[in-house]
């Protein structure tokens, strides 16, 4: 369960979100939206502790966050809008250091989640040989990896194809029909089959 | 622990990949040393009184050279938030890519040194003084120079403002590393200098990697 208490950010003098709160539970999706420029990253950004530009609380199982960074970090599995790969390791090298990194990223091997990714056959091309779609592919490729509870993606659909998108659309439903929590931002028309997609749209908010 | 292993692997692998990156501050190194004779005289007995200095003093820029792109490329693409928001350590992180880069740049020109010692005709009694000091003064130079690196790596154009903040840090290690290599010249005993140079390295070594970390989180954060 993941509550926010009271989440102001301001960025050079503009307020972006005053007073935000709000909880999710598990098995529940949010979708944050609004305009370009609107804070969608800044909030994602806030919320995985790679942003200190905000005033509020926020709560990972009762626990603040700020006070047991690691408990929460451990849970936690971030994908920004780079896609954090090295481009001069191959797609496999790449994902093994993210496993170092996480301890959770143990769902399944490394060669299958290539494969969900449509990548078998390229483990050892080095990434900057890959096209940018592809590249973005093996950073997804994580999302299959992953055992943690909390997923927060940043644009997770950039650069995909139909076909990527709806993999993983039903990727995160089976995510979260399996207890998991997904905050996410994207402009695709998103929804999933039989869960409920909350959304919050942070241009209203700030109207309001 | 193991952390730091992955680390240090993975930025061994890495620079291996990128070849370049090795060869630019050795090349440095050896251009700058080899500029000297034409420049200031073929002579001898001038050259053997200024090698101390000029090696010493090269080996510092050619280090310097490679502090800007310690923490650039992972910030770049996104592979240094990735470790913030993982539950490992970047005090491992930075010593892991510190270490790294200390095989990479300072190892290295002290392995290469006696060579270049050589041609600025430097007394071979001196040669030993010349290698132990840079393995012992080179380390704090990637420390410290990875503090500078860490603060400056989400500007834009960081490279000359690392220079500024890390240089004054740099002179003690410049005035005991050369002035080991003047003593062993003069026949004169070397311990005390190594002694100093390796406190500087424990010292650095102690501080540095939280130093980093630190800034590392507030470039990141801000």
């Amino acid at each position: 369960m993941l509550t926010v208490k009271d989440l102001s950010c301001e960025r050079d003098d503009r307020v972006l979100f005053e007073r935000l709160n709000f909880t999710l539970r598990a098995g529940e999706v949010l979708q944050i939206e609004g305009q370009n420029g609107s804070g969608k990253t800044s909030l994602l950004r806030i919320l995985c502790g790679l942003s200190s530009s905000f005033e509020g609380d926020i709560f990972w199982q009762q626990d603040n966050v700020h006070e047991k960074p690691t408990v929460y970090l451990r849970q936690l599995l971030y994908v920004g809008h780079h896609a954090g790969i090295k481009a001069s390791l191959t797609a496999e090298e790449n994902l093994r250091w993210m496993q170092t990194l996480h301890p959770l990223l143990n769902r399944c091997s490394i060669t299958y989640a290539l494969k969900q990714v449509g990548l078998f056959g390229y483990e050892d091309v080095p990434c900057y040989a890959l096209s940018a779609g592809q590249q973005r592919r093996v950073s997804l490729a994580r999302l299959y990896l992953s055992a943690h509870p909390l997923w927060i993606l940043d644009e997770p659909f950039t650069a995909l194809d139909k076909k990527g998108v709806l993999e993983k659309e039903l990727l995160i439903a089976q995510h979260v029909r399996g207890g998991g929590l997904c905050i996410l931002t994207t402009h695709h028309d998103f929804d999933l089959p039989d869960i409920a997609v909350r959304r919050l749209n942070l241009d209203l908010l700030v109207t309001a | 622990m193991s952390f730091f292993v992955h680390t240090l692997q993975r930025d061994l692998l890495l620079a291996f990949r990128n070849r370049n990156d090795i060869v630019n501050p050795l090349a440095f190194f050896v251009i700058v040393i080899a500029l000297f004779p034409l420049a200031v005289s073929p002579d001898a007995s001038v050259l053997s009184t200024i090698a101390p200095g000029i090696i010493w003093v090269a080996a510092l820029l050619a280090t310097l050279l490679s502090m800007d792109g310690l923490f650039k490329n992972d910030f770049d693409d996104g592979t240094l938030e990735q470790v913030l928001v993982s539950p490992q350590s970047l005090v491992l992180l930075a010593l892991g890519k510190v270490f790294s880069h200390w095989l990479m740049s300072g190892f290295l020109l002290a392995l290469l040194s006696p060579l270049l010692a050589v041609m600025l005709f430097l007394p071979t009694q001196a040669i030993l003084a010349l290698v132990s000091s840079l393995l012992l003064g080179t380390p704090t130079l990637s420390l410290i120079g990875a503090i500078g690196a860490g603060l400056t790596v989400g500007l834009r154009k960081g490279g000359v403002l690392i220079s500024l903040l890390v240089l004054p840090l740099y002179i003690p290690v410049l005035i005991f590393g050369a002035g080991a290599v003047q003593a062993g010249v003069m026949g004169m005993p070397i311990a005390g200098y190594l002694a100093l140079l390796g406190a500087i390295m424990v010292f650095s070594l102690m501080f540095a990697p939280f130093a980093v970390a630190a800034a590392l989180k507030l470039s990141i954060r801000n």
